[in-house]
């Protein structure tokens, strides 16, 4: 904790207080290191990295100034309100272990502020204007405790992991998809060649990208045709239920309900939005998604512009949070090996936001907070990104059973075709759930466990041939601040 | 055709060793194990006759293996599933669920197409025997 000294006292005094003119944020009473959160409370925790030479617990207090009731300068009107309850309390400020300039910034507000089920109200107070403020320099929303009290005014995923599972028929294993490829270009009828193929050869879903909407080369109501036609075809060759994500994204709520409605005619069990379409029409189709008994699928279109930087912007772990609320059923939410940014830790760390009933605080993890869902549905995580086959142990051994693995390129991109794409990966998926269960180590014989399976199927042992050796291995932007600590046991 | 349903379908089918061990992970887990069989095995057949109830409070494999081989007996050309039940708060649905045995000659499924307007088809699957 930096010193107090610095720091200048609430004023108690009325009438000094509400004299008008400029004081300090922490004068104005938005800091205050005796405040005990309440269960109720709504808490913040920032990374902030003040300007030079200002007094982070001055930032500290600016932040949650600046979250809640202050402007720069005292206003009598004030006066008119209870405004000490209004006023989010900084209640902690620690230096960020071995980062020099920046500081944890805890905040607390209290419920009445926020309006019940709107996330955009809640964005547009927690997040609205304090990252602009001129005396940080760069500020992150870390994390979030969303008291119970809030999280019951919001009806969460439409359909959860539990209720997929039993609509799809499909338990014990994670769920195994792909996204189309190549991901612009492609015709009506040449896309649904790819989703028939990858469908019979052992996936469960196929993806549309998240810009694949409604295009010159290929409009949308052709690919909702010709996709749905690929999924009852696959289904009758299988027997087994199979879907594919239609991409409803567009430029109005109108048409976003219009592609919708066509998707449901049609008997599709899911369709998918982009995060970009915003919080609000975000809300809506998980609304009309539980009127119409459909799987919502979030692809995360656009986050790291703001979750990637650690010093500056909303991690990734607080946008699954709002999701979460919202409403949304799947939530790309990283792969740790594949080919986009994501720390193991951090990313385990998502996971547990969307599938914990109760999370507990894990600062590896990146958890600060302890958070109780209310029994909220759970949400299922998906990995997708520069996957394969090869990479089996380490996904299953990273992220369990409830997870959709997604093998684009791992599929697509098969030497012997879609459908072997597809099989190899099923299979490498089904050894792995079998051997764990047996109770084998994956992690340690993983690579002989994949190699035992590819003796008997041709399939998998050429997506080993081709890509067993590829790896990411980058250094990853967004890590975990706390190191664990090994205990004398 | 092979119906890929359950976890293990595209494996060779399980041996009893391999099926006593699944069992085993799933006792260990605490879940109830089922036993279910049919001879339709349509994607939306939700309900497979169930031979007995779960099998709550059972410690050893031995216990469903005796009733899976019963169940087989009078069963020979059936589709057979196993399923373990999680009765925990917030699932308190199937966890595990995988076939173990399979009638001589599968049954397929034919594709109907009704046309309706705007070039939208409306499905039906029909089991084949």
């Amino acid at each position: 904790m930096p010193q107090d000294t610095a720091t200048p006292a609430a004023i108690k005094d009325a009438k000094s207080r509400y004299k008008a003119g400029v004081l300090k944020y922490a004068q104005m009473g938005y800091w205050d290191g005796d405040y005990v959160p309440k269960d109720t409370d709504l808490l913040a925790l920032f990374r902030v990295t003040p300007q030079d030479g200002v007094d982070p617990i001055e930032a500290g207090a600016a932040v949650a100034g600046e979250s809640s009731t202050a402007t720069w300068t005292v206003v009598w009107t004030d006066r008119l309100t209870a405004c000490d309850t209004y006023r989010a309390k900084c209640y902690k400020v620690e230096p960020v272990p071995s980062t020099p300039g920046q500081y944890f910034v805890y905040v607390a507000y209290d419920l009445v502020l926020f309006e019940e089920g709107s996330i955009a109200n809640l964005t547009a107070s927690i997040i609205g204007n304090v990252f602009s403020f001129k005396p940080i320099k760069a500020a992150r929303l870390e994390d979030m405790r969303l008291p119970v009290a809030y999280v019951k005014t919001f009806k969460g995923p439409p359909t959860g992991i539990v209720v997929e599972r039993e609509r799809l028929d499909k338990f014990g294993r994670p769920l195994l998809g792909a996204t189309t490829k190549p991901k612009l270009g492609l015709s009506g009828k040449n896309y649904g060649r790819v989703v028939y193929e990858a469908l019979k050869g052992g996936l469960d879903f196929v993806k549309d990208d998240e810009n694949i909407n409604s295009q010159p080369f290929m409009h949308w109501r052709d690919r909702f045709l010709y996709c749905m036609e690929a999924v009852n075809k696959a289904q009758a060759a299988t027997g087994e239920v199979k879907g594919h994500y239609l991409n409803i994204t567009a430029g109005t709520m109108e048409e976003m309900y219009r592609r919708a409605e066509f998707a449901k005619d049609l008997g599709s069990v899911i369709v998918m939005v982009d995060l970009v379409v915003g919080w609000t029409a975000i809300q809506s189709i998980a609304e009309w998604a539980r009127a119409n008994d459909m799987i919502v699928h979030m692809h995360r279109a656009g986050h790291g512009t703001y979750t990637r930087q650690k010093n500056h912007g909303v991690s990734f772990r607080v946008i699954a949070k709002w999701l979460r609320l919202a409403g949304v059923d799947h939530l790309h939410a990283g792969t740790a090996v594949g080919k986009l940014e994501g720390d193991p830790k951090m990313v385990q760390g998502y996971y547990k936001v969307c599938r914990e009933r109760k999370s507990e605080v894990d600062l590896e993890r990146g958890l600060f907070f302890e958070q109780d869902w209310a029994d909220i549905r759970p949400v299922m995580p998906v990995a997708s990104g520069g996957i394969h086959a090869g990479q089996m142990h380490q996904l299953l051994d990273l992220f369990g059973d409830d997870v959709v693995m997604q093998f684009g390129g791992g599929t697509i991109g098969h030497p012997m075709g879609i459908e072997a794409g597809a099989t190899a990966n099923r299979v490498a998926l089904e050894t792995m759930v079998l051997a764990r269960n047996e109770g084998r180590d994956i992690r340690t014989e993983g690579p002989e466990i994949l190699a035992e399976a590819a003796r008997w199927c041709q399939p998998l042992r050429a997506a080993l041939d081709t890509w067993g050796e590829i790896t990411f291995d980058y250094t990853s932007t967004d890590t975990s601040d706390f190191v664990p600590t090994v205990s004398a046991a | 055709m092979r119906i890929t349903q359950g976890a293990y379908s595209f494996l060779p089918d399980l041996t009893d060793d391999q099926i006593r061990k699944q069992i085993a992970y799933c006792l260990d887990k605490g879940w109830a194990v089922s036993i279910e069989f049919t001879d339709d095995p349509h994607p939306r057949n939700t309900y497979w006759e169930m031979w007995g109830n779960p099998m709550f409070d059972l410690v050893d494999p031995v216990g469903v293996m005796g009733d899976l081989a019963a169940c087989r007996a009078a069963n020979p050309d059936h589709y057979i599933r196993l399923n373990a039940f999680d009765s925990s708060r917030g699932w308190e649905a199937v966890r595990l669920s995988f076939i173990v045995q399979r009638p001589k000659v599968e049954p397929t499924f034919r594709l109907e197409r009704t046309e309706i307007e705007g070039r939208t088809q409306r499905y039906t699957l029909v089991t084949v025997r």
